[in-house]
């Protein structure tokens, strides 16, 4: 090797290692560690910070993009996590699978101020073992000079009026699950025939829609890529606060309404540290910062209170009870999961 | 001696790495999910259904044509290359080489904004009163981000092999007769064959098992087989169905590659 590149690579080298030596005694000590496993773009960074600075424990935060994403994960022991925040369905999937520590409320002495409909959910009937973090819903946001006819029915995703010009999600079980209600089946049927009809229905749509999308979605839409698309409600108000032609409606045949919460799996290394992390997510002045951030709506009644009445007015958003009557939270499917995958693959696979 | 214990770390390396994860893959994909040891080859059978065997069809004719498309883009470039001055020469293939120092998806990403119904391929287009045209979503946006990703893995091995052909022997042909075109035939062309398939062979296995540009450029209309392979992976969580995919995309890519080695040109070199 040329002598002058030799240099090249020993000064790199060397000072590779002094800034190793510099972080690793940064991080040395008896500091405690906590790790954590959030959807993706789903926290007020600050919020993370402020917690480091005011318990001195630092937090190793990690991101998931799918629920099913993230139980894989935690199923292979590929990550030590101990705060998981999942949906509904999937917390279901994991009490029923026992790989996650009851909660002791005790220890989380904000769990007052959470809204009494958020508790008690049918994933976990007893409050055992997840605390509310975000909830929201699942509706069509559409572009406005581009739509003209008044949008309540999730019928006009098949209409082919807009062929080409509909985004439906890449998520198997809010594409069925719309699909399904449509129908005016449940959208945690286990009933095979409706299933189909749901896989069919997809089918006969597939022709008009552009594209079946992730998290570009945002963007696109934005960019007024195309007229509709499914999406969830916090997205949709991100998405409106960029763009003023964009709305957002929940369609009279009713929708899912989720809930992300916060979960401690078995394989937690920092059970105390996370009840004091989950405690502190459940602060109001903590909620705000995070429901001012990523738009979505809190289940802590405080929040609520505070946040400006344009925003909690919007029944899109702050949905009440009545509001909702057709609407499902997703239950644990179980044996019938495998049905749920066939079709999905079968609908993006033809 | 001492060339036997360099190898000790690669073997190690290999085993760790490349033997067992196929090992692995092979025991998901003959047992039941959950069910111990209990022996199925409902994984296998249900690959071989019209449906699965449809995505197979189209991942494979979607990989030939991007190989196509990659050799004859790529062909004249090489030549281009290995006929220029030997300074030009070094800065034309830096050229080449700079974009592949940024992530792959990100480039492709790129393409998205490029071109979108608002890009800025379409808002040329409208200034000059032609379009919007919808150019995303289609087999054509997903061949197009394959041969972007995948033509320098066709240009160097047919260059490196051009490069070495000893150009005495192009003066013999010619001094014998033979025209331009004749002489390219008749001596450059076959001698470069061992580039060629090894150009052919690089681009054709990235592109039959990619996911992320059908994903991205194909708006997921266009599922291939490794598009399959993900989402049983990551999403639906059939691992046993997807491990049985995994192994019948490494026989098809065996299979092309020893249809391919049996042409015996590999000897002659040219693998890069």
């Amino acid at each position: 090797m040329d002598s002058k590149v030799k240099k090249f690579f020993k000064v790199i080298l060397s000072a590779s290692v002094v800034v190793l030596l510099l972080i690793s005694s940064g991080c040395g000590g008896s500091r405690q560690t906590l790790n954590v496993f959030n959807w993706g773009d789903y926290i007020d960074p600050q919020v993370l910070k402020d917690f480091e600075e005011e318990f001195d424990i630092r937090v190793v935060y990690e991101e998931f993009d799918t629920n099913e994403d993230m139980y894989v994960k935690i199923a292979n022991n590929s990550g030590k996590y101990d705060v998981a925040i999942p949906s509904d369905y999937m917390i279901k999937r994991m009490i029923n699978e026992d790989m996650l520590i009851p909660i002791d409320l005790s220890m989380i002495s904000n769990y007052g101020g959470i809204e009494e409909r958020h508790k008690r959910l049918p994933f976990d009937e007893d409050n055992q073992y997840s605390v509310p973090y975000m909830w929201g819903t699942v509706g069509i946001l559409y572009n406005t000079t581009m739509v003209d006819e008044e949008v309540d029915s999730w019928d006009i995703l098949w209409d082919s009026k807009y062929e080409k010009q509909i985004f439906m999600i890449n998520s198997m079980r809010d594409s069925i699950g719309i699909t399904l209600k449509r129908l005016g089946y449940s959208l945690n049927t286990k009933n095979e025939r409706e299933i189909l009809a749901a896989r069919d229905a997809l089918l006969e749509q597939k022709p008009l829609v552009l594209s079946y999308v992730g998290d570009e979605m945002k963007d696109k839409m934005v960019a007024g890529e195309a007229a509709l698309t499914v999406a969830w409600s916090g997205d949709a108000a991100v998405c409106i606060s960029e763009n003023e032609d964009l709305a957002y409606v929940i369609p009279e045949e009713g929708s899912n309404i989720w809930v992300d919460s916060m979960v401690i799996p078995k394989t937690a290394q920092n059970v105390e540290a996370a009840h004091q992390f989950i405690n502190f997510l459940c602060r109001p002045e903590v909620g705000l910062m995070n429901a001012e951030y990523i738009e979505y709506a809190s289940p802590i009644g405080a929040v609520r209170e505070q946040l400006p009445e344009e925003v909690t007015g919007d029944i899109a958003f702050y949905p009440g009870v009545d509001d909702l009557q057709n609407s499902e939270v997703f239950e644990d499917l179980s044996d019938t999961l495998e049905i749920y995958d066939r079709v999905w693959t079968e609908v993006l696979a033809r | 001696m001492k060339r036997n214990w360099l190898l000790y770390p690669y073997v190690v390396w290999m085993i760790l790495f490349t033997v067992v994860p196929i090992l692995l893959v092979f025991y998901y994909s003959v047992t039941v999910q959950g069910g111990g040891f209990s022996l199925t080859m409902a994984h296998y059978a249900r690959v071989f259904e019209p449906l699965y065997m449809s995505v197979i069809w189209r991942s494979i004719q979607l990989a030939l044509v991007s190989t196509i498309a990659c050799f004859i883009l790529g062909y004249p470039v090489a030549m281009i290359l290995a006929n220029s001055p030997d300074k030009q020469q070094f800065s034309l293939i830096v050229l080449f080489v700079v974009p592949m120092w940024m992530n792959f998806l990100a480039r492709t990403y790129a393409w998205l904004s490029i071109m979108e119904n608002n890009g800025i391929i379409n808002a040329f287009l409208g200034l000059i009163g032609v379009g919007p045209l919808s150019l995303l979503y289609n087999a054509g946006a997903v061949v197009l981000g394959m041969v972007y990703n995948y033509v320098p893995f066709m240009v160097f091995p047919i260059y490196t092999v051009l490069r070495k052909l000893d150009p005495s022997l192009i003066e013999a042909a010619e001094d014998l007769g033979a025209n331009p075109v004749r002489s390219f035939l008749k001596v450059t062309f076959p001698l470069s064959l061992p580039g060629v398939l090894s150009g052919v062979t690089m681009v054709f296995m990235p592109s039959v098992t990619t996911f992320a540009i059908s994903q991205l450029l194909g708006g997921g209309q266009f599922t291939l087989i490794g598009n399959l392979i993900e989402q049983q992976y990551l999403r639906t969580y059939d691992w046993g169905f997807g491990s049985a995919l995994s192994i019948i995309l490494m026989i098809i890519i065996l299979i092309s590659m020893g249809l391919m080695s049996r042409s015996n040109v590999y000897e002659e070199g040219g693998l890069i």
